[in-house]
């Protein structure tokens, strides 16, 4: 168990310094930690699971782990980086001095504490009779947060998984469409180019005149006046050059993000025409079958408000005997059954965060903030896996839902599940509006564009 | 005056580096002597025009056009940039002291500068992804610089004053200047880095002057290193000629 424990923390680390922390230099060791720290407390948590439907270790010692580990999480979730983030965040703002940080970092980690805690009162979350400071307060205000996470996530991941895989979603771009582009943005670098380098020469002459005029025997006044005279014709001209540079820069900014986005589209047409791109084409029709399903199951969950008291694995098994005969031995087979299904979930759903994680700080990372990304990345990702746990206990037979309501306390579980399809349904509504949007959007741009031709 | 600008001779020079290293920042000093006082992503490419003397206190004194072409680091939009590779007379490699990991990333830039690959798509062989002095035999005719920058904060994270040379720069027998980007006095003029700017400059000039007159072909299509290899290949047939310098 220990041993496993140190695995997951060096495989953790490994991930860190190799994938995330890519480009930079990590200066503060303390942030480095962090992440590997949580993200092996979230792995034994699942392999505590794991444990647990295959009868590995003792009842009682399993039971001990848990809470050990469950105690970890919660501390480090709730006090120890939201502190660090908070200091983070105000080392990261010039104007405060260095001494008043610490102050200042305490003051707003007791904000976050009330907030966290008022995040509590609106949700039937809990029943009255636990006291202030048990597990269950915290961990059930964690398990909102969490969720919330899972919902959008998978309502995003649900929609957009078959627009980017599937070839009908795709714009044909050609090789012209692209050299166009090129073509006009080098166009105008060109024209931006002549006119600084008007602006260069003139305030090189001028410079070269004021020298020239200052070291001469005239008087100061009449260099003077030569300047003033000399200058304003050629300083309004210039101020106005300046202006259209100032104009045109923004110009090609815009034609060098188009022409980013058209060359986006040709690699992804390229990879459609890959091995993998056909597969992924082919199980995106598959996976939109099964995403809307999904978004019609949970419409009909909110309104009938129903939520399935059986586990998949037994609903399988009951349709298995009584609608197709089969003979089968149900309590072999239904531990065996859920074992691989929830393995299969927990590895899936690890890879697919991993991933995500990783492209989402490559894209929005910088060297000031990396950071405070990483801690942020860090809470989500422990409180992402304490609220998957939760939900987990859905997909297990009764038998082993036990040890899960035992150790996190009696959370009222219904309404984590309601909670989570209503946040994928939005998820998923606003992910379809904002794509269709932006494809419209696109196809419209397309047919003006033609249209267009600078005039200099 | 318009008709002056385009009579003036004009060298090309890429300023690359990550991003966030302060490419904008060291432009804005070389060009206008003052420090950039609100520094934003560049986004695509921001060009600066300088007017520098080509062998300056020397009778055969001539100003040239200096175009540094600012490029953008970010990685979403590496697919795009090789459009601004072609043609290029020099590069200036910018990284960032207190980040050791841009040092070491200015070799995958010389490689996507020198190969105009930018498409960063996953069939590409992963031969280009390490600049190898060996390998681009030929390169050493584009003349190279390599800048340090963010000085001043250099003892905020290292304890040791000592700041270990790039050995990139070693390979390519280029200068290395160490600047703080919002101190005019880095660049001042007679400092040692103004200097040795100064002498890159003219080295870029010299360059592009001998590279016009032996390559008769126009260079569309073309990235450098096959310019480059083919060039070697005719002097090495006809071996009397040009005299180099």
């Amino acid at each position: 168990m220990i041993g496993s424990m140190l695995v997951f923390f060096v495989g953790g680390w490994v991930w860190f310094v190799r994938k995330i922390f890519r480009d930079y230099e990590v200066h503060n060791t303390l942030v480095q930690l962090f992440f590997p720290m949580i993200f092996m407390l979230s792995c034994a948590m699942f392999e505590l699971i794991i444990f647990e439907i295959a009868a590995v270790l003792e009842s009682g010692s399993r039971y001990l782990y848990w809470q050990v580990v469950l105690y970890l999480m919660l501390v480090m979730l709730i006090l120890v980086i939201p502190f660090y983030l908070c200091h983070c965040i105000i080392s990261n703002i010039r104007m405060v001095r260095r001494e008043w940080v610490n102050l200042l970092a305490m003051v707003t980690w007791g904000g976050f504490m009330m907030c966290f805690w008022k995040i509590g009162d609106p949700f039937p979350i809990l029943s009255p009779q636990h006291g202030i400071l048990s597990i269950e307060q915290s961990i059930s205000r964690i398990g909102v947060i969490g969720v919330t996470v899972m919902a959008s996530l998978s309502g995003f991941g649900a929609v957009n998984y078959p627009y980017t895989s599937m070839n009908i979603f795709m714009r044909p771009v050609t090789k012209q469409d692209i050299q166009a582009q090129e073509r006009r943005l080098m166009q105008t670098l060109d024209v931006i180019v002549n006119k600084k380098k008007r602006v260069a020469l003139a305030e090189r002459e001028r410079g070269i005149a004021k020298d020239g005029g200052s070291s001469g025997s005239g008087s100061r006044l009449w260099g003077l006046l030569r300047s003033v005279t000399t200058s304003s014709p050629q300083g309004e001209s210039l101020a106005a050059i300046k202006q259209e540079v100032a104009a045109l820069e923004e110009l090609s900014r815009q034609l060098f993000l188009e022409s980013v986005e058209l060359q986006n589209q040709r690699e992804r047409l390229e990879w459609a025409h890959t091995f993998q791109g056909r597969f992924f084409n082919f199980m995106g029709y598959f996976f939109s079958l099964y995403c809307s399903w999904k978004i019609f199951i949970s419409l009909v969950n909110i309104v009938f408000d129903r939520v399935g008291r059986k586990d998949p694995v037994t609903k399988g098994m009951e349709i298995a005997v009584h609608w197709l005969g089969f003979d089968i031995d149900v309590q072999f087979w239904s531990q065996h059954t859920s074992f691989f299904l929830v393995g299969c979930i927990i590895v899936t759903s690890i890879r697919g965060f991993i991933l995500t994680l990783t492209r989402f700080f490559y894209a929005v990372s910088s060297s000031k903030s990396s950071n405070i990304i990483v801690l942020v990345l860090a809470q989500l990702m422990g409180m992402y896996f304490v609220s998957m746990v939760m939900l987990m206990r859905m997909n297990m037979p009764l038998e082993y839902r036990t040890i899960i309501t035992q150790v996190l306390g009696d959370l009222q579980f219904h309404f984590y599940h309601r909670w989570f399809d209503v946040i994928f349904l939005v998820s998923a509504l606003t992910t379809m509006g904002i794509l269709y949007l932006a494809h419209k959007q696109v196809n419209t741009s397309d047919k003006t564009e033609s249209f267009y031709e600078p005039k200099w | 005056m318009a008709n002056h600008a385009n009579a003036m001779s004009k060298v090309k020079i890429l300023v690359v580096g990550d991003s966030g290293v302060g490419k904008s920042s060291l432009v804005h000093l070389m060009c206008h002597g003052e420090a950039l006082s609100n520094s934003s992503w560049t986004i695509g490419c921001s060009i600066e025009v300088r007017v520098h003397e080509y062998r300056e206190g020397t009778p055969s004194q001539k100003p040239y056009f200096i175009e540094l072409w600012d490029v953008g680091g970010s990685n979403s939009h590496k697919n795009a940039r090789h459009v601004f590779y072609n043609p290029v007379h020099g590069i200036i490699l910018v990284h960032d002291l207190t980040n050791r990991k841009s040092q070491l990333n200015l070799r995958r830039w010389l490689a996507e500068v020198l190969l105009r690959e930018g498409s960063g798509s996953k069939t590409r062989t992963p031969l280009v992804e390490d600049f190898d002095a060996e390998q681009f035999g030929g390169f050493s005719q584009l003349p190279v610089f390599v800048v340090g920058t963010k000085q001043d904060q250099i003892s905020e994270y290292r304890t040791s004053g000592r700041v270990r040379s790039c050995s990139l720069a070693d390979e390519c027998s280029a200068d290395e200047i160490y600047v703080n980007s919002h101190d005019q006095r880095s660049l001042a003029p007679g400092s040692s880095n103004a200097v040795k700017l100064s002498r890159f400059f003219d080295k870029v000039i010299e360059r592009q002057q001998t590279t016009t007159t032996t390559t008769a072909r126009t260079d569309t299509g073309y990235s450098y290193l096959e310019r480059e290899n083919s060039m070697y290949r005719r002097n090495k047939s006809t071996s009397a000629f040009i005299s180099m310098g």
